[in-house]
């Protein structure tokens, strides 16, 4: 056992420090709490403070974090989240707001809203942006229920999405759950869409193109203007996957070069916590002949007044009230403490670190799939390593001995045994040394005792998991 | 180095196929079930029993725990059965791929296809073994 649950440590009568003698009057509980709702089974956990305080440290130090170290997650952005975004988030003028309030009652909460979405405008070059969705894949989802829509009031029927085979990989769920059917679009030699291809599967059938740029594997889509172009030719929209914003902003806006529609992840590119350490938020931005039909209800100011604005063409909700609004108030923080200049530096760096660890990689006898440089991710295929019977999950769980979290594994699927590296722009040069250096030494294991390697980690509180069992014999609820 | 038998018939998309007079018997390949490491499930609709599938056309798909393929039908035929005993032990596919592990049986429309597909030699030459 690891670390026993915290009710395993209590004992009845036990010392404790932290509660004082009960100065309020005793009461029976049986007598004020209705027989039916009264548990007879429960028992509060008796425990010391230096026993809570203990567990949770102990648990803590069994985690591994972006606060112990480098986290270069492919496509996660996983970025230092400045503390500073948790003290603004927790400003009691925030954390007592209630959904329910009447809007002059919220003027405030609603002017940040406000001013969040007319960042996400200038970043990106749209029109309005909703800032409903809770998640990215839910900002997928929505943006395909208001294309839908848009479809449907033009009495036009169109069930075909294009995605490219680099695309971000919860694109097809988000297509099937709008109803819509996927339509795979290969990738060419150098790992961009294969334009033929393209042309090939365009027709009055198709709705929309699902495109993440840069794609999974970091590399800029240089023909984005013809896609586009070939796209609306045929009267079909074009979707963007924002997953990747932290690689361009400040520098190139989809909504310039004729995305109709996209989704951002304030959680990845505006810093707030994700994965498994808070909820995120996956805002839509569209053209304005699209506006209507995004989300209820959206922010607007009329004066000095803001408002909530209702569209009765709007696909209705997507999330309850207005969206994970403490998430709002995190990325609005790091906005303002970036400004543009300060959002293009972010992205450069993002670029610079990914293009620093990918040439010191190669130098050091990695390799990517395809050759064509990259931007703010890259990735390697390990194949050569099979020779030794080592595949790319041996590696990534070698890494987790050396206190690096591992990279993305085996995704995107064009890229065979894939290692999806993203360090971001806030991982100092000595920690991306530190990475490639272990890279290096887990590469001389290869060759000199593989089975170290293979039978990694060693050094983690669990060993490796059986995760095929866990995949088919999958348990989801407690008994 | 994955097995290759010799008295099958192989797709690009790696599926086998065992000829018994005019039944097929449809499996993946020890090679693909390397690749794919350990299966979990087996997408497989039970409505395609009876049907008519053509040479290439998707059947299911199958899900490991990093990756999902698609599956492709080797030559045209009706499919008589599916292997229950995979649906509910996925695992059997990459402990005996090819032969506990088959997928589904076939009545094979046109032997004539089975030209089109690659033999043992082939097949080792596709996947560079």
């Amino acid at each position: 056992m690891l670390e026993k649950l915290l009710k395993e440590y209590s004992k009845r009568g036990k010392f404790n420090d932290y509660l004082g003698e009960i100065d309020v009057e005793k009461k029976d509980i049986e007598k004020i709490i209705p027989q039916n709702l009264l548990r007879k089974d429960f028992e509060f956990i008796e425990v010391s403070e230096i026993e809570v305080i203990r567990h949770f440290i102990r648990l803590s130090n069994l985690n591994y974090h972006l606060d112990k170290g480098i986290y270069p997650l492919g496509s996660c952005t996983m970025k230092h989240n400045p503390k500073v975004n948790e003290e603004v988030s927790s400003y009691e003028g925030f954390i007592f707001l209630h959904p329910l309030q009447k809007e002059e009652d919220i003027q405030g909460a609603l002017k940040l809203m406000y001013e969040l979405i007319y960042f996400l405008k200038e970043i990106s070059g749209m029109d309005y942006v909703s800032l409903q969705p809770p998640a990215g894949a839910s900002g997928e989802l929505t943006s395909m229920l208001v294309i839908k829509k848009y479809f449907m009031d033009k009495k036009e029927d169109r069930k075909i999405v294009l995605i490219p085979d680099s695309a971000h990989g919860t694109n097809p769920a988000s297509v099937t759950m709008a109803g819509f059917i996927c339509q795979t679009i290969k990738s060419n030699s150098e790992g961009m869409v294969d334009l033929d291809d393209l042309k090939k599967n365009l027709s009055e059938q198709v709705a929309c193109l699902m495109i993440t740029n840069p794609n999974t594997l970091g590399i800029f889509e240089k023909n984005i203007k013809i896609i586009i172009e070939e796209l609306h030719r045929y009267g079909a929209l074009v979707y963007l996957d924002g997953a990747n914003l932290n690689a361009y902003c400040g520098i190139h806006r989809p909504g310039d070069v004729g995305v109709d529609i996209m989704h951002f992840n304030l959680h990845k590119t505006f810093s707030t916590p994700h994965g498994g350490g808070g909820p995120g938020a996956g805002p839509v931005g569209a053209k304005s002949f699209l506006v209507p039909y995004l989300p209820n209800p959206k922010i607007e100011k009329e004066g000095e007044r803001y408002y909530f604005k209702y569209d009765k063409e709007s696909i209705g909700k997507t999330a309850s009230f207005y969206g994970n609004f403490n998430v709002f108030i995190k990325a609005y923080t790091y906005l303002r403490m970036n400004g543009i200049k300060g959002l293009k530096k972010m992205s450069q760096i993002a670029v610079l670190n990914a293009n620093y660890l990918r040439k010191r990689l190669e130098e050091i006898g990695f390799s990517c799939e395809y050759k064509t440089s990259t931007l703010h991710e890259f990735v390697l295929t390990l194949k050569d390593f099979k020779r030794k019977d080592i595949r790319a999950l041996d590696i990534a769980k070698r890494l987790l001995d050396y206190d690096c979290h591992a990279p993305t594994i085996y995704f995107p699927l064009i890229v065979p045994e894939a290692f999806m590296i993203e360090p971001t722009e806030t991982e100092p040069k000595e920690e991306l040394d530190r990475f490639i250096s272990v890279m290096k030494k887990i590469k001389e294991e290869i060759e000199e005792n593989p089975n170290l390697v293979k039978e990694a980690p060693h050094n983690t509180p669990v060993k490796r998991l059986d995760e095929g069992k866990a995949g088919r014999e999958l348990v989801v609820k407690w008994d | 180095m994955s097995l290759v038998l010799e008295n099958l018939y192989y797709t690009k998309t790696h599926e086998w196929i065992r000829v018994e007079e005019d039944i097929g018997i449809v499996g993946i390949t020890d090679f693909a079930q390397k690749e794919l490491q350990d299966i979990v499930y087996f997408g497989i609709d039970e409505s395609i029993i009876k049907k008519e599938l053509k040479a290439g056309e998707k059947f299911g798909y199958v899900e490991a725990v990093k990756t999902a393929a698609d599956l492709y039908l080797p030559v045209s035929g009706e499919v008589l059965e599916i292997n229950k005993e995979l649906i509910s032990n996925p695992a059997i596919a990459n402990q005996d791929p090819y032969g506990k592990g088959w997928i589904l049986k076939i009545k094979i429309k046109d032997k004539e296809e089975l030209k089109s597909l690659l033999n043992s030699e082939d097949y080792k030459k596709h996947i560079g073994e």
